[in-house]
């Protein structure tokens, strides 16, 4: 008899709590890397913004830049666990048939930060206006001297690396393949190009190859803030900073102490915590009301440089730090 | 005594030397600055990371096994005597004694996964990557650490040889290189560190300690990306808990375009220096010429293949 009583109340009481956990929606969040702080700023706004909403937040990513067999099965393992919105940073387009069959299954997938073909939705930087803003505090800091450019890019094929490089050429006013190319473009005036992966020690060793093939470079493109940092290691060792103009994208906070100390001379600051809290907000719209995101949201880029230049718009570094993602 | 020596002489020695001359002329050729004692001495620094950290794994490599673990291990020492010396005030030397002691631990735990539980190499590696990688994110934060005391990157300094500056780093890696080199041919540890490799059996039969040799080997390899971490710290002055992503195929390929053989047993350690050296010499030497990143890719796999298959060629030959 007590067992059985004790049966009904707890099957009762499972049943009346996965009740109530049905109500809240499930959203999954899967980036490229658990610990680059753009991700976990990414990690937080979703979060933040999954509590306010009331929902479950699942998170997973993959172990390195490029790990798409890792965000494949965390898409798998989310589906089914019942998320009904997954929030993805694409690692490649190996992902896409996984998420076309999850999407067939009902589940809502939303691309932050890293475009790929049929997602439902975009939360992401314009990369390439981020570039075009850069590109022009460029060239109007060169006010009119002859430029020799160093472009470090990320590596072959990826849409953001390229849309940030031909961003900035465009912004400097040189010929460039519009936002939807994935091919760098190239001009007379850049000198150089070598890969970096974003990796700081690379980012050194790219600049250093590059200084040895042109001594006279005097802009230095860089596709992310660690690879700038690099970048300026090579040049301080061959006693060129002061007369290289740095220029990045990202505006982490290790970026902008950067840009306060005249390692990096202007950055556009983009914000991941912008991406994940419209995404959760877009999960929670789904779920309730069954009806998708769709289109592309420009979560914003800001120039951060710590000199204003005349005819380039720009915040100061304080703004930049104010904003900021990573730990201040 | 001089059997070992007899059966490694021609291919696998000479190979990678001339591979290497080739290239350095071909490059010659293409660019006038290429030859220069600047850029020379910059393609060493450029490479000296990965040139230590394959003297481990090449011993590694000489016993059969394998070590993927190796630049996450190098990073973990980086952030460990980085953020010593940083965040809590440590005496420099100390701290990197500090690290130094961590990456040489990790090597001993991967060297009693392979010789007390009997697991392969690869996946032993495999899974101590994952270890070193987390618990570098985790302790470090994904933060890089910033603000060194200068006693730590005094292997960045640099002095002159004529007008070419050389920095103190390379000089440390080609020292231990000649160490290591003539360790293994010399010396005792060193032959029975061949036979360990050679047929492990034999090398039990005849009274070495396989599982002995094996946890030295593994130790000691610890050591190298210890110190190879130190030679990072001192490159790019800042603790970097995202380093070494790639330093583990790096290393495999430097090993293997040196002509030692994936399979236990032969190679030369020097050959190790010349395949990294190789792989700098084409990364510069390609962005002189202005040619694209991607090629540099290219080029290094086609250049693994041959140096396999050299080794392939040569062993049917020695038989």
């Amino acid at each position: 008899m007590k067992f059985s009583t004790t049966l009904i109340l707890s099957s009762l009481a499972l049943a009346i709590g996965s009740a109530f956990a049905a109500d809240a929606p499930i959203i999954g969040l899967i980036t490229k890397t658990e610990t680059n702080p753009f991700f976990v700023k990414m990690k937080e706004g979703a979060k933040a913004e999954a509590e306010k909403a009331g929902a479950k937040l699942m998170s997973a990513a993959g172990k390195i830049d490029g790990d798409t067999a890792g965000q494949i099965t965390a898409l798998e393992n989310m589906t089914s666990a019942g998320a009904k919105t997954i929030m993805i940073t694409s690692a490649g387009d190996a992902i896409i048939p996984t998420v076309k069959k999850i999407q067939a299954k009902g589940v809502q997938v939303i691309a932050l930060d890293s475009p790929f073909d049929g997602a439902d939705a975009l939360y992401a930087t314009d990369n390439y206006k981020a570039g075009v803003l850069i590109g022009q505090y460029a060239k109007a800091a060169m006010a009119g001297k002859p430029a020799k450019i160093a472009m470090l890019d990320l590596f072959p094929g990826h849409p953001v690396g390229a849309q940030r490089h031909n961003g900035f050429m465009s912004g400097f006013g040189l010929k460039a393949n519009d936002a939807k190319s994935n091919e760098l473009s190239t001009a007379p005036e850049i000198v150089c190009a070598n890969d970096t992966n974003g990796d700081r020690a690379k980012g050194q060793t790219a600049m250093e190859n590059c200084l040895q093939k042109d001594p006279d470079i005097n802009v230095v493109y860089t596709i992310n803030e660690p690879a700038a940092a690099g970048a300026y290691n090579a040049l301080k060792k061959a006693g060129k900073e002061k007369g290289v103009l740095i220029l990045s994208i990202d505006g982490g906070c290790q970026g902008i102490k950067d840009t306060e100390a005249g390692i990096i001379t202007a950055t556009s600051q983009q914000y991941p915590l912008k991406m994940a809290s419209m995404g959760v907000a877009a999960g929670v719209e789904y779920a309730k009301t069954g009806k998708k995101a769709t289109g592309y949201v420009d979560t914003g880029v800001t120039l951060i440089a710590k000199t204003a230049i005349a005819g380039v718009d720009s915040k100061d570094t304080k703004v930049g730090m104010d904003l900021c993602w990573g730990k201040k | 005594m001089s059997t070992i020596s007899k059966r490694n002489i021609p291919w696998g020695v000479l190979g990678p030397w001339i591979a290497l001359a080739i290239t350095c002329l071909f490059f010659a050729t293409q660019s006038s600055r290429f030859l220069s004692g600047g850029n020379l001495s910059l393609v060493l620094q450029q490479v000296m990371v990965v040139g230590v950290i394959a003297i481990g794994q090449s011993l590694i490599i000489l016993t059969a096994g394998i070590d993927l673990s190796c630049g996450m291990v190098m990073a973990l020492g980086g952030v460990v005597m980085t953020k010593f010396a940083v965040d809590y005030g440590m005496n420099p030397y100390l701290a990197i004694l500090c690290g130094l002691g961590v990456t040489t631990v990790a090597g001993l735990l991967n060297g009693l996964l392979v010789t007390r539980m009997k697991l392969p190499p690869f996946i032993v590696t495999l899974g101590t990557l994952n270890i070193a990688f987390a618990i570098t994110q985790i302790y470090s934060g994904a933060q890089t650490i910033t603000d060194l005391p200068p006693a730590m990157t005094f292997l960045g300094n640099t002095f002159n040889i004529g007008s070419t500056e050389v920095s103190l780093g390379t000089v440390t890696m080609l020292i231990l290189y000649a160490l290591a080199w003539f360790v293994l041919r010399e010396t005792a540890p060193g032959r029975h560190l061949y036979a360990v490799g050679n047929n492990p059996e034999a090398a039990r039969l005849s009274g070495i300690s396989v599982d002995r040799v094996l946890l030295y080997v593994y130790a000691l390899a610890g050591l190298f990306y210890g110190i190879a971490a130190l030679l990072s710290v001192a490159r790019t002055g800042v603790g970097d808990p995202n380093a070494g992503t790639t330093e583990n195929l790096d290393a495999i390929t430097a090993v293997v375009l040196g002509g030692t053989s994936l399979f236990g047993g032969r190679g030369i350690i020097l050959g190790s220096l010349v395949g990294a050296v190789i792989v700098g010499v084409f990364r510069n030497g390609l962005t002189l010429m202005g040619v694209a990143s991607v090629y540099q890719t290219l080029i290094t796999g086609i250049l693994v293949i041959l140096a396999v298959a050299a080794d392939q060629m040569s062993r049917k030959g020695a038989r």
